[in-house]
């Protein structure tokens, strides 16, 4: 069953027709009731729901903590691979970037030198990340790649390209937790206007990949759309009805939803709807109210003063001393120097949050958290050789 | 007042048991194991690395003296998951007692019957002293009891969900049917749920949520203990069971016997 009827049951008009009727009625049942519909969530991403932060602020936090406690899972991404062979407006990684920074995939040797780096540190929680190279990155090199980390860590995750359900049955296999998979945008016209080459062109094959995942029995699912290339209230209620939908077909799978906000574009391009500090926590807080169960990632795309300030607000797992650049961690640790702008290899977006995993880690304690490293069990993924 | 609670030949005496995830620090966690007394604290073995000593984990907080470290498989989908889990905590060196927690689904943490079923047959043959999670069915809850779990745990209400005793009619018939210890576990959020499910006759009570998530969690703590107390102390008094509709005020079997004359 694809999600795709339901998008077809659910245009751009209807969504739109459905926040032009709220009211601040609508929105105060929305915030009193316990199970809460489209329409309510509708009501608590609009306008209208603005003066309301606070209360939602309040519900937020008491549903936060109810299903996960005090706790913030840390994790960290592994970028394996910045080849790409997609042509996507906003990316750094881009075919056609115009960036001449280094191109690379990691080896099997290099990936253990970042997998021993970053567990060095505590990690046990990891996502690897690639470019959309199918071709040239292919399914089994990453299969390799997450049997490699899982000799170090306890949750392996990917962030890469679209598959099909053998894809994902294959990594799954290897000992993998989650997938990953930000629709960028839901809406088909600003989708087919960013996405220009390879692939990930293809809407609808996107849109039903998580859920392959899924099918191929993968246990966390993970949700985003890429804030800034669309209006966030409509693409917000679209997600929301892409995870009910999820949750009736892959009912053996975790939702974890991001929040990438985009910010360091590539000259190219001009973020068109950008989303502000207020609007990015009603987002998180209506989300929150809407899936109070599901897992809220936030990423070092954000500041240290911004992240610490919503831990209390919903968050239930935070990155720490990140690099988006393959081989950050043990390989080309050196990119800060001057002059090796030439030589560097490619990140894909720069790091707002540059502290180290330590001081996040006093961070989340401050805020009066329990940071959580090891939430998985091997026990629950084994390796299957081969 | 002599009164313990015997799980598998093992005696206690607090039937409070607490949950250790979701507290905000291992000094939390430790506030509250102390102050409620509790001598059976679970853990969830996917929070816990059994193989690296801990400074400031959960682990930590735990004083296996007083405390017995119950480990349980909890974010296992099937049986052989969950089974996996427990033999690895027995070889990292822990009690070979296992609280099964089998969740195929992750919103509301049902327990699955049919692998629940499954882990128990298999954990038992391996020596393993089972304390089954599950739903409120006193069925499911007998036919454990003879594949020989330690005890029954059903559930109150879903995990975390802090309603208090939902299943009340289910959790009667499993304690009036029940040869072994019936702890009653989940959706407990107040003291006075605790309470309740002593007084109808509930072994023990298992709480976590409304710990963790006290502002202070020892004094929670203590005050789920008074309550599990003054609930256990209710039942053994003969709390008098509710009745729904008044007696009737003229007997209805009078006409049986001549007048002065008494029925014994």
């Amino acid at each position: 069953m694809s999600f795709q009827a339901t998008m077809e049951a659910w245009p751009r008009e209807r969504v739109e027709a459905l926040y032009a009727g709220i009211t601040p009625a609508d929105v105060e049942g929305a915030l009193s009731r316990e199970e809460r519909s489209i329409h309510d969530l509708a009501a608590l991403l609009s306008p209208v729901a603005r003066p309301y932060l606070e209360a939602m602020a309040r519900e937020a936090q008491r549903l936060t903590r109810w299903h996960f406690g005090r706790t913030i899972s840390l994790y960290a991404p592994i970028y394996i691979s910045n080849l790409c062979a997609a042509d996507c407006l906003y990316c750094s990684f881009a075919s056609h970037s115009g960036s001449r920074d280094k191109r690379t995939t990691l080896g099997p040797d290099e990936i253990r030198e970042e997998c021993r780096a970053l567990a060095a540190l505590g990690y046990q929680h990891v996502l690897l990340l690639t470019g959309e190279a199918p071709r040239i990155v292919p399914v089994d090199y990453i299969a390799g790649a997450v049997a490699i980390a899982r000799e170090y860590f306890s949750s392996v995750s990917v962030e890469v390209y679209a598959m099909d359900t053998a894809g994902y049955a294959e990594l799954h296999r290897r000992g993998l937790e989650g997938v990953t998979l930000y629709m960028e945008t839901y809406d088909r016209d600003m989708y087919r206007r960013v996405h220009l080459g390879g692939e990930k062109m293809d809407y609808g094959f996107r849109l039903d990949a998580i859920e392959r995942a899924g099918e191929a029995g993968v246990r966390r699912l993970g949700l985003g759309v890429l804030l800034g290339l669309y209006q966030w209230r409509i693409e917000a209620l679209w997600l929301a009805l892409h995870a009910r939908h999820l949750q009736k077909v892959c009912w053996q799978s975790a939702l974890s939803v991001s929040f990438p906000r985009l910010r360091h574009t590539p000259a190219r391009f001009r973020v068109e709807h950008p989303v502000s500090d207020p609007e990015m926590v009603q987002l998180m807080l209506a989300l929150r109210l809407f899936l109070p169960e599901s897992g809220f990632n936030l990423s070092t795309r954000e500041s240290a003063a911004f992240r610490d300030r919503l831990i209390p607000l919903g968050i239930t797992a935070m990155s720490a001393g990140s690099s988006t650049r393959p081989g950050g961690y043990a390989i080309h640790r050196e990119e800060c120097c001057e002059g090796m702008a030439e030589t560097a290899v490619l990140e894909q977006f720069e790091v707002e949050d540059t502290r180290s995993p330590g001081e996040v880690v006093s961070a989340i304690r401050r805020a009066g958290y329990d940071p959580v490293w090891k939430d998985f069990d091997a026990a629950f993924a084994p390796m299957q050789l081969g | 007042m002599d009164d313990p609670l015997i799980i598998a030949g093992r005696t206690f005496r607090s039937r409070l048991m607490i949950g250790t995830g979701k507290f905000p620090s291992a000094q939390s966690l430790r506030e509250a194991i102390a102050a409620s007394g509790a001598e059976i604290v679970t853990v969830a073995l996917r929070r816990v690395d059994l193989t690296r000593p801990e400074d400031e984990g959960i682990l930590s907080a735990i004083d296996p003296k007083k405390q017995l470290l119950l480990p349980n498989t909890s974010g296992a989908r099937n049986a052989e998951e969950a089974v996996r889990l427990a033999r690895l905590a027995r070889a990292a060196g822990l009690e070979p007692w296992v609280k099964l927690e089998l969740t195929p689904e992750p919103r509301y943490l049902l327990p699955d019957p049919i692998e629940t079923v499954k882990a128990a047959e298999i954990l038992i043959k391996d020596g393993f002293v089972v304390l089954p999670y599950i739903q409120a069915d006193p069925v499911l809850a007998k036919r454990l009891e003879e594949i020989g779990t330690a005890t029954v745990m059903p559930l109150g209400a879903p995990i975390g969900s802090n309603r208090g005793i939902r299943t009340r009619d289910m959790i009667r018939i499993i304690i009036e049917q029940a040869k072994v210890p019936v702890v009653v576990d989940a959706g407990l959020g107040a003291p006075s749920h605790a309470a309740e499910a002593m007084e109808m006759g509930a072994d023990a009570v298992l709480v976590n949520t409304a710990l963790s998530d006290a502002s202070d969690h020892g004094g929670m703590a203590r005050a789920f203990a008074l309550a599990v107390e003054a609930g256990r102390l209710a039942w053994r008094s003969g709390l008098g069971p509710q009745r729904d509709a008044a007696e009737a005020s003229s007997p209805l079997t009078g006409f049986l016997f001549a007048s002065g004359e008494s029925p014994a």
